[in-house]
């Protein structure tokens, strides 16, 4: 396969240009991947975010070497991998089922990668006992892998995947198995060995939450493109597309005009005639015409006395939570609004049926693409 | 009625209870007791009770308790002194069907487990028509197929044809009544037994094993090696029992392809009840071969049991 030269940011650990994958042929092609651009920086926590059909188990596949790609370059740290048998590629998977080997002990998995590889015996005992006390499974080396619980076999599946050290780790959803404190627990575990083995990690996962806590960066995805790459701030705080800002947290989300562009600020008229001004993320979003601008329930602010309200609309609902209250207003635009802890709420402050003024900082309102 | 009479009624109420469900118990078992007694028991007793008897002179068995037949198996007596000769006749001809039935075994395996694999790695919907091909020749006797074997093995048969037509050989072949035969007539019978099981355990192996195989640095023949074949054991064992056993009695088979030349168990059993006329030696026979295959089993079942044991 000869792919177009492949210029990396310098400490690129995998490169991927112009990917493309196609399942099925002629009219029942389904295309998985459609021509992805990523650079996945070495040592990094890099997560692979998007609904189930999003293509990046595909993606996490290409890299691995389980499937070619039908158009496009993978490279490993510069060097064009794309045509290498997933035994030939310096990077392991943490499979979403493990697929522990049944036959085999807790050490013989661990230690079958080395064994593969040909290590001499004293070296395979020595990295398997080391991979054992990493995930603290000391006392199960001579166990058989059914007999252990979802969370031990978890542990085991990364260290089979981390014993051969290699350049970076897959990860395809490892902790949707687990139960909900386990996967708690597993999620700072593997943040810290990621940190401790300072191996470059991919993750894969659905979970918007997971991808928060565990990132360095994190590219979310969607029919087979990605839509934005950022560190959990970047995606949470400034996301550049109505589907990343609908797909993660909660999002207030107002269709308006975008009339005029100033110093990169866009000033937009929402449905009732109200001009507001907003950050638009990408040059396509900033493109003058029709748009959606969106802001955090958490950013929006109940007017005070004397203070001008960006917008206005009637309580609909007060939904407590314990630690929160969110304010269901209906604008007059006949969007629906969400506040979240607007100032101090005691109770029966905010009856539904009453109207109420909301600003809008607008250096927190997103232009969305 | 004071409580202790109480305790004690309701004690005998229990007893007479559980008696009477004991009883119902054994009445819902009786049929299948009875079918277990008179198709298993029954004819292997009889069996038994033969092998110790004296045969009579056309046939059948004079009730004359004897160990001859067992004696006879290893050892000749001699007519003129009365004296045990060893005589290693009839211990070659098992010998022989143990080696013959070993190698249709390994036969079968070399070519059965491509084919196992070849139909679980096909698309569901197209697996199950590759089994059914594989069980298409079940549906002919097997007497027919192994006439149509003959057929095509022998001196004119398609073999020698094409290889004489086509000018590779200038003389037929002679595969026909020699041990080459029936050992491809035994693979020919006993190959899907071995198919079938094989089959069933590769269909069951998680594929994610495989890549899990693949990503950890394996290529293709230490996949096949270290994943793929330990996981198919239970179905290699199983096949290769399915197919020793049948093998090993083989009648049809060394009797149509070996010309009656080349003896098996099997033949020599019948022989005893045919031409031989003597009953008892062909039970006992019987009983030397399903000692073999109880053996078989047995060291089968250590073997599988010690390997659970070390699982658990």
């Amino acid at each position: 396969m000869t792919g177009p030269e492949v210029v990396t940011q310098r400490k690129a650990a995998v490169s991927v240009r112009g990917l493309t994958k196609t399942f099925g042929e002629g009219e029942y092609a389904v295309t998985a991947l459609d021509a992805v651009e990523v650079d996945i920086r070495e040592n990094e926590f890099f997560t692979l975010l998007g609904p189930s059909g999003c293509g990046k188990t595909t993606l996490l596949r290409l890299i691995a070497g389980f499937e070619l790609p039908t158009h496009g370059v993978i490279a490993l740290e510069g060097r064009d991998i794309s045509a290498l048998p997933p035994h030939r590629r310096p990077i392991n998977t943490v499979f979403q089922s493990y697929a522990l080997f049944p036959h085999m002990t807790v050490a013989e998995n661990i230690g079958f990668g080395l064994r593969m590889l040909g290590k001499p015996a004293a070296e395979i005992r020595q990295t398997t006992e080391r991979m054992l006390a990493l995930v603290q499974l000391e006392a199960m080396a001579g166990r058989r892998t059914d007999q252990l619980s979802g969370g031990q076999q978890q542990r085991v599946a990364l260290a089979r995947a981390l014993a051969p050290a290699p350049k970076v780790l897959l990860l395809d959803e490892p902790l949707a198995a687990l139960d909900l404190k386990l996967r708690k627990n597993m999620q700072l575990e593997l943040k810290s060995l990621q940190a401790e083995t300072g191996i470059t990690f991919v993750f894969v996962t659905h979970d918007q939450e997971e991808a928060l806590t565990m990132s360095d960066r994190i590219a979310v995805m969607k029919s087979g493109r990605i839509l934005q790459i950022g560190s959990p701030r970047d995606i949470y705080d400034r996301p550049t597309h109505r589907f990343v800002a609908d797909f993660i947290g909660d999002i207030n989300i107002l269709d308006g005009t975008i009339e005029s562009l100033d110093n990169g600020i866009a000033s937009v008229r929402l449905k009732d005639g109200t001009a507001v001004l907003a950050q638009p993320g990408t040059a396509t979003a900033a493109r003058p015409g029709a748009a959606s601008i969106a802001i955090r329930p958490e950013n929006v602010r109940l007017a005070q006395a004397g203070e001008t309200p960006t917008v206005s609309g009637t309580v609909e609902n007060v939904v407590y939570f314990g630690a929160a209250t969110n304010l269901h207003i209906r604008l007059a635009t006949g969007e629906q609004m969400v506040i979240r802890n607007p100032g101090a709420v005691e109770e029966g402050r905010y009856r539904p049926g009453a109207t109420i003024g909301a600003v809008l900082p607008p250096e927190l309102i997103r232009v969305l693409e | 009625m004071s409580k202790q009479d109480d305790t004690v009624a309701l004690a005998a109420a229990l007893e007479h209870n559980r008696r009477r469900e004991r009883l119902t118990r054994f009445w819902l078992l009786a049929p299948a007791l009875l079918i277990i007694l008179a198709i298993s028991i029954l004819p292997l007793g009889i069996t038994v009770v033969y092998s110790f008897l004296t045969p009579g002179t056309y046939g059948g068995v004079t009730w004359e308790f004897s160990t001859d037949s067992y004696v006879q198996f290893l050892f000749q007596r001699d007519i003129f002194d009365d004296t045990l000769v060893f005589n290693s006749a009839y211990l070659s001809i098992f010998l022989r069907s143990i080696g013959l039935a070993l190698g249709a075994t390994i036969g079968a395996l070399i070519l059965g487990f491509p084919t196992a694999y070849f139909i679980a790695t096909k698309p569901r919907e197209q697996r199950n028509l590759w089994l059914f091909l594989i069980t298409l020749p079940f549906w002919t006797n097997l007497l027919i197929r192994t006439y149509a074997m003959l057929l095509i093995i022998r001196d004119e048969g398609i073999i020698n044809l094409v290889l004489m037509k086509s000018g590779i050989l200038s003389s037929p072949l002679a595969i026909l009544y020699t041990d080459t035969a029936v050992f491809i007539g035994l693979i020919y019978s006993f190959l899907p037994f071995m198919v079938l099981p094989i089959y069933a355990s590769l269909e069951k192996i998680d594929f994610s094993l495989v890549e899990a195989g693949y990503d950890l640095y394996a290529n293709r023949l230490k996949v096949l090696f270290h994943v793929i074949v330990p996981l198919a054991k239970p179905g290699l064992v199983a096949g290769g029992i399915l197919v020793f056993i049948p093998a090993l009695g083989a009648y049809i088979t060394p009797e149509l392809l070996g010309g009656g030349k080349k003896l098996m168990i099997g033949n020599m059993i019948a022989m005893q009840f045919g031409a031989s006329r003597n009953w008892p030696f062909g039970s006992a026979a019987a009983l030397i071969l399903m000692a073999l295959v109880v053996i078989v089993l047995l060291v089968n079942a250590l073997a599988t049991g010690r390997e659970a044991r070390g699982n658990g």
